[in-house]
């Protein structure tokens, strides 16, 4: 239900009760070009379930696509040609104008050694980091944060927008998870701010209501957007994880005060497309395309585009051989979209080789997702990637300077 | 009225004479009291009612562990009837179509989610609540779950194979659950490496039930999944085989042993490891004592646990007995679990419900879903549990629980909706017409400490109050001027109130 008297009141008894006026007084908003550290920020957006790869970036060109799905294979003119080997499937048409812009970085082949075939299991090794037979217990964001901690001043460090499941933030970085902003200030009252003390399990109770009242009394906000967001549940995500950011908008100098989120992870549910995957799969993909779209627009209203990295990841790719139910089993690699102000937009990675499949029928992975990483860690955000990745994962050169 | 430990912690001296007098003839230790009444029947139980803790108060520590051990289960209620249904083969659901494959998952889905309320509502009234929480334990330790078994009755059946030998032998039940059917399903399944199912299933053996990480070879495994050649489950009547003709005959060299062993002769050899009775009692001491073990208790105890055979009673014996289940230091450092929050509640409040079915349910918002813990290794417990969102969610359930101080108007004790709901809908509409059943009998519950639910308590019964529903005092100041019923939702919302 909502509040009748509007966020402000809302506000105002958080500062009471928290009795930390400090918090909201204007931060000084840093010039666009100096901008370091974790006023960069990253913005994830999970393809849950495992987007089929060789649908989403078509190797159109390549005659073994076409024989290894009869059904499933996009035809020539269901494709957006980007070059004259690849091109996006036609509900991908919003993030045509960003590869015109040259904003677009698709990076193919994405996926790590020893590929695990398990849902569960394989989410785990990206958001933790690990190799294939390695089990962390921190996802790799909460690993960056610990290695450099996130300015108190900021609401949160990092942002799970939609759902509990904390992903690569999961392992107590100061992370709040958020469906809807007003929502989660009303939630937020029955946190309350105290001192950290007591034994380990109580501390960690306490420093987990500070993070939510802390996260609530900088989340209220009243922007209006000019953007129209798309409907739907991954729409919703967006306007959410937007609105979040804007109340880190200051208006008079119309920038982002310092930072204020340094993550925020959306995701996007469906891509287990076992059986009937075409119609699910362009349903799923057109909300990708106009949810980056409303992304690219909001950000720029807060003059935050050229501050953000969006990048997809997923548990894994499809198999190129489609199945016998019209859709297509857990595979191993597949393409990422990466964008945002600074980026060089463009083609990284390896295209799929569809004539060298493993025993499986698998592709080999040409990049591993711990690179991409490491370019978010070292050139984004100048932390060591080598100590948070517990090893050397060479970034690639999709960050202008 | 004076304390008997109170009375000795005040005159030492007394108590030094007493010990002395009484030394030679044998028990001089006094009763435990209500305060640690309370505090052991919530640790290695469910939050106890004013009753359950009146009856414990005037034994010792050890007359109280005594009678949670010998206390005779009562007999379980039978599962609903959709739980106990055939399982479609394999070769069946493929032959469906893609309606019908979606149409059965449902109904499988909607067991389980019954199979869930059911042991819900076993733990909310058993007499037996250590029986409860070892159960719930060994299914933390021997893992399956329904997402990948899809078939609640297996689970089912395991959950029974638990409960059967959850306080008795735990070599017979390593060898019980390494057979059962639902566990066998699940590691196929679960793993999911390319090839060698025998070697994932040593893998698991040796790594989650027995001597956990670190404690044996890859050779180990490779050596100890020819033992367990021919293991497997026959997907027709879903029962354990052993298939002669592909079992691996020859001389095996597990962990220094060498010898032509079978399957059950390597479960023999990884429980003759002290290492596999020290992995379990570590793990039992941060479900029951605190998170950080002491490790020659644990040395001592799991000794006792492999020399008598993995008997478990006299090793929980020997586990709960310690000082250190009921020392102030060691209180409130565990977090209770989704299950224990909710059946704890349940059980020292007295709610009133139609259905359990929006408790488990509510568990399963809170993380923890029965039949359904997220990967091989369980839940991981303790902070775990505690994230900003869950946390939210916890005092959001609770917050609602104590709205519920209205008597519903339909008072009905039979289920809402038809057994055989086969549709996700009905599904829905019965979870919420059960959650508009619940109850909580306040002013009955604030009668017993001597308070009204619409007054402001006096001192003395607000402490009585606060001392029943918080393990530590409160972090939050009570609000001043409140009536008992304010005071027992500020007691709930407590950060300590997720503690034990």
């Amino acid at each position: 239900m909502k509040h009748p008297s509007g966020f402000s009141a809302l506000r105002r008894q958080f500062l009471q009760g928290a009795g930390s006026a400090s918090l909201l007084a204007l931060q000084p908003a840093w010039p666009q070009s100096r901008l370091a550290g974790y006023d960069n920020r990253l913005i994830l957006i999970e393809l849950k379930g495992g987007n089929d790869g060789l649908n989403t970036v078509v190797p159109y060109a390549d005659s073994r696509y076409a024989s290894l799905r009869p059904q499933l294979a996009l035809k020539r003119e269901q494709v957006l040609p980007l070059t004259e080997q690849i091109g996006l499937h036609y509900e991908l048409k919003p993030l045509l104008e960003f590869w015109q812009n040259n904003s677009l970085a698709i990076v193919q082949g994405v996926g790590y050694p020893q590929p695990n075939l398990s849902h569960f299991r394989s989410i785990e090794i990206w958001d933790t980091a690990s190799n294939s037979a390695q089990y962390l217990d921190t996802g790799w964001l909460c690993r960056a944060f610990q290695e450099r901690l996130v300015p108190p001043q900021f609401a949160a460090a990092g942002a799970v927008i939609g759902g509990q499941d904390m992903g690569p933030l999961h392992g107590g970085a100061r992370t709040v998870a958020i469906a809807d902003t007003e929502r989660f200030v009303q939630q937020a009252r029955l946190a309350a701010s105290r001192r950290e003390s007591g034994n380990a399990a109580l501390a960690h109770l306490l420093k987990t209501e500070n993070d939510i009242v802390h996260a609530a009394t900088q989340l209220t906000g009243q922007h209006v957007f000019k953007t129209e967001f798309p409907r739907g549940a991954f729409g919703d995500a967006v306007k959410t994880a937007m609105h979040v950011l804007a109340a880190g908008f200051d208006a008079p100098t119309q920038r982002m005060r310092s930072g204020h989120v340094a993550a925020l992870r959306l995701t996007l549910s469906g891509f287990d497309t076992h059986q009937n995957q075409p119609g699910v799969h362009a349903s799923l993909l057109r909300q990708l395309g106009e949810g980056m779209a409303a992304l690219k627009s909001a950000l720029q209203e807060l003059n935050a585009w050229d501050s953000t990295l969006i990048m997809s990841y997923a548990e894994f790719g499809r198999r190129p051989k489609e199945n016998m139910s019209h859709g297509t089993d857990h595979g191993t690699v597949a393409p990422h979209f990466i964008t945002g102000g600074r980026v060089r937009g463009g083609l990284y990675g390896q295209p799929p080789a569809l004539d060298q499949l493993d025993g499986s029928g698998n592709l080999a992975h040409a990049v591993d997702f711990r690179s991409l990483y490491s370019t978010v860690l070292s050139p984004w955000w100048g932390l060591s990637a080598a100590n948070i990745l517990q090893g050397n994962f060479p970034p690639l050169p999709f960050l202008r300077s | 009225m004076l304390h008997a430990r109170r009375f000795f912690r005040l005159h030492p001296w007394i108590f030094a004479l007493a010990a002395l007098l009484l030394s030679s003839t044998g028990n001089a230790a006094p009763p435990l009291g209500e305060e640690y009444a309370r505090v052991l029947l919530t640790r290695i139980g469910f939050a106890p009612s004013r009753d359950e803790v009146s009856a414990f108060a005037g034994l010792t520590q050890a007359q109280a562990v005594e009678r949670l051990l010998s206390t005779p289960s009562a007999a379980q209620a039978a599962p609903p009837p959709v739980v106990q249904e055939n399982i479609p083969q394999r070769a069946e659901i493929r032959t469906m179509s893609g309606s019908d494959r979606k149409e059965a998952r449902k109904k499988q889905i909607l067991a389980s989610h019954e199979l869930a309320a059911w042991w819900m509502q076993e733990m909310m009234v058993t007499p037996t609540p250590l029986l409860e929480r070892m159960t719930l334990f060994w299914h933390n330790h021997f893992v399956s779950s329904e997402k990948k078994v899809k078939a609640a009755r297996l689970l089912y059946e395991q959950n029974v194979l638990l409960r059967q030998h959850a306080l008795g032998n735990f070599a017979t039940l390593l060898h019980g659950v390494s057979k059962d059917p639902a566990m066998l399903v699940y590691l196929d399944s679960a793993t999911n490496r390319k090839g060698q199912p025998n070697e994932n299933f040593a893998r698991e053996v040796m790594e989650l039930f027995t001597l956990g990480e670190g404690q044996y070879s890859e050779q180990d495994v490779k050596e100890a999944a020819r033992a367990f050649t021919g293991w497997s489950i026959d997907l027709q009547n879903y029962r354990f085989t052993f298939r002669r003709f592909a079992h691996d005959d020859g001389i095996k060299s597990v962990l220094g042993q060498r010898g032509n062993f079978d399957g059950d002769a390597v479960l023999d050899i990884l429980l003759a490891q002290p290492a596999t009775a020290e992995f379990i009692v570590r793990k039992l001491w941060r479900e029951f004592i605190s998170p950080t073990p002491d490790t020659t208790e644990v040395k001592r105890i799991a000794a006792l646990f492999r020399n008598g055979g993995y008997e478990i009673k006299p090793m929980l014996r020997a586990m709960f007995n310690l000082p250190q289940l009921l020392t102030q230091d060691n209180r409130g450092t565990l977090v209770k679990a989704p299950v224990e929050l909710l059946v704890g509640t349940v059980r020292q409040f007295g709610f009133q419900y139609s259905d359990a079915v929006p408790f488990s349910w509510a568990a399963m918002q809170l993380g923890q879903e029965l039949f359904n813990p997220p990967n091989v290794k369980g839940w991981p417990g303790g902070e775990a549990w505690i994230n900003s969102a869950t946390l939210l969610a916890r005092k959001q359930t609770l917050e609602q629980l104590f709205r519920a101080v209205e008597m519903p108007r339909v008072h009905s004790t039979r289920r809402i909706v038809s057994q055989d709901a086969d549709d996700f809908k009905e599904a829905r509409k019965h979870l919420l017409q059960a959650m508009g059943q619940i109850y909580f009998p306040a002013e009955t519950w604030c009668r017993q400490w001597g308070a009204a639910m619409d007054r402001v308590p006096d001192a003395q019964s607000l402490q009585r109050m606060q001392d029943a529903v918080l393990i530590l005092p409160p972090v939050n100041p009570l609000p001043a001027g409140a009536t008992s019923l304010s005071i027992v939702r500020a007691l709930v919302l407590d950060p300590v109130y997720q503690l034990k």
